[in-house]
């Protein structure tokens, strides 16, 4: 497929001793250590988001440090809180102090309550977007299933937030809609837990954008927005 | 030879597709090396008469010998059973229903008896799970997906009825299929576009426990990509003779008239494959 270098995150310890999405300090530290490894083992293809769960505050900061001083190059929130509370202020602080993304799970348009994650969606990442401008957040994952034409309304207007277009949704006309709404450099390209979709967007973007555009998504927008040293390996 | 048995004309009601005029469709086709098509006429399945789209489908396929017609039939509605005669005058592949759309029970005495009717005729019947994912689907799209129970009790209301599912996923099919004798399963056969591939394997793991057989080519472009399905093929260690036989081969199978490289312009009804 091509891929030289992936961006990653782990999720705690996939649900085995505390939720997926609400995982214990514990929990977030093992994820983390795995991936520091994996990194460390896989130099020149492997890049960490630091996984934190913002409702503990102090381990938070404390697993940001560890993990961005260890060569982590962004920060992963999944659903342990909703996008506007303000706990998560502290963690964009320091997204803006080291100069990473924020990755953001969403779901694309929330109309209730869902078990096992305090969900967000993409008008509520606009809205902490809005209060740390100086931060890039990616929504995550555009194709995960759910309404992409509410998110793409919501970020029209919000220019520090790029739109990830992994997951398994590859619906007709979404990549047109992506484009028309957030134009081509808030585009990164990303698989999640399909690679095949991915794969299959990729390739009809190749018919869909010049040689240059295509460049943008499958990597120079990301080199923008992660710190300049993240990538010098490659 | 690559052959899509699960691809639509004519535009969708709930969102803006591009893509969906014939000549969209022969360009998408193109792009990713798909040699022939089986279409529905798309507006048709949110129709009060579904099949009254049937005639735009036979026309607009008659002119075109790369795309086949699968004709809508609607067998709550009185005089569906011309609907059928006439599409295996045609040479049909297959003729489709989508009961959760017309608002029939998926498995009610109407399915039962087109069911029965198509094994009759010696015609596939394609029935699809879902064409849009359940999360993102417009407020008032609210037409069920096709339930697993339901095939399993349309492929045991008669030993000549063969089945085509689209847009089913992995749960759906294992439920399906080790819900059924051997003999029901052989039936049935499903198309790949709603199963996941790499590195989640659903796709590799089906073809290894219900059997590459079991399995053919689709993409339900242009309400999705195309190269999804492909791009899910290319990443499985499949031999030439495997993925021939998802591409065309099964499908030649289920229809023999494909495999003949007949198109919808033959008069002759397709015959039937016994089991």
């Amino acid at each position: 497929m091509g891929i030289t270098v992936h961006v990653a995150s782990i999720l705690g310890s996939w649900g085995l001793t505390s939720p997926i999405y609400f995982p214990s300090p514990a929990d977030i530290e093992y994820g983390n250590d795995c991936l520091l490894a994996l990194q460390r083992a896989h130099p020149g293809r492997i890049r960490g988001y630091c996984v934190v769960n913002p409702n503990f505050r102090a381990h938070a900061q404390a697993e940001l440090k560890r993990c961005l001083d260890a060569g982590m190059i962004g920060i992963k929130l999944a659903a342990s809180r909703r996008a506007t509370d303000p706990l998560l202020d502290p963690i964009c602080q320091v997204a803006a102090q080291r100069g990473v993304p924020v990755l953001h799970h969403i779901w694309q348009h929330r109309r209730r309550e869902y078990a096992g994650q305090e969900a967000s969606d993409a008008a509520e990442l606009a809205e902490l977007a809005s209060r740390h401008p100086k931060v890039s957040f990616l929504l995550a994952h555009i194709g995960g299933g759910g309404d992409w034409i509410y998110s793409l309304a919501a970020l029209r207007d919000q220019p520090n937030v790029l739109v990830d277009l992994s997951g398994s949704g590859v619906d007709g006309g979404m990549l047109e809609a992506c484009l028309e709404a957030v134009g081509i450099e808030r585009l990164l390209w990303g698989s999640d837990l399909t690679i095949d979709t991915g794969w299959a967007k990729l390739r009809y973007l190749e018919h869909l954008l010049s040689r240059s555009d295509l460049e943008l998504v499958r990597w120079r927008n990301a080199a923008r927005i992660f710190p300049s040293t993240a990538f010098s390996s490659d | 030879m690559r052959l899509d048995v699960n691809s639509f004309l004519g535009s969708y009601p709930f969102r803006r597709v591009p893509g969906t005029s014939p000549d969209a469709l022969l360009r998408a086709m193109d792009r990713i090396a798909v040699d022939r098509a089986w279409v529905t006429h798309l507006p048709g399945i949110f129709w009060r008469d579904p099949a009254a789209g049937n005639r735009w489908l036979y026309e607009t396929t008659g002119r075109e010998d790369r795309l086949q017609p699968v004709p809508a039939v609607h067998p709550g509605l009185s005089g569906w059973e011309a609907t059928l005669t006439e599409a295996r005058a045609a040479g049909v592949p297959a003729v489709r229903c989508d009961p959760t759309y017309y608002g029939l029970d998926p498995a009610g005495a109407e399915m039962q008896g087109l069911t029965q009717a198509c094994a009759a005729e010696g015609l596939p019947l394609m029935l699809a799970v879902r064409l849009e994912d359940i999360r993102q689907r417009h407020p008032n799209d609210r037409a069920g997906e096709l339930p697993p129970w339901a095939v399993r009790k349309l492929i045991r209301s008669d030993p000549r009825v063969r089945l085509i599912i689209t847009h089913a996923d992995r749960p759906f099919i294992e439920e399906v299929h080790f819900g059924s004798t051997p003999e029901e399963s052989s039936r049935i056969w499903w198309d790949i576009c709603w199963i996941w591939g790499p590195p989640e394997d659903h796709l590799e793991t089906l073809l290894r426990t219900v059997g590459v057989e079991r399995f053919v080519f689709g993409t339900g472009q242009p309400l999705r990509l195309p190269e999804t399905s492909v791009a899910k093929l290319d990443l499985l260690d499949l031999s030439a003779e495997q993925r021939a036989e998802i591409e065309s081969g099964n499908a030649g199978v289920v229809s023999p008239s494909t495999a003949r490289g007949g198109s919808s312009k033959q008069s002759s009804a397709p015959s039937l494959r016994s089991g």
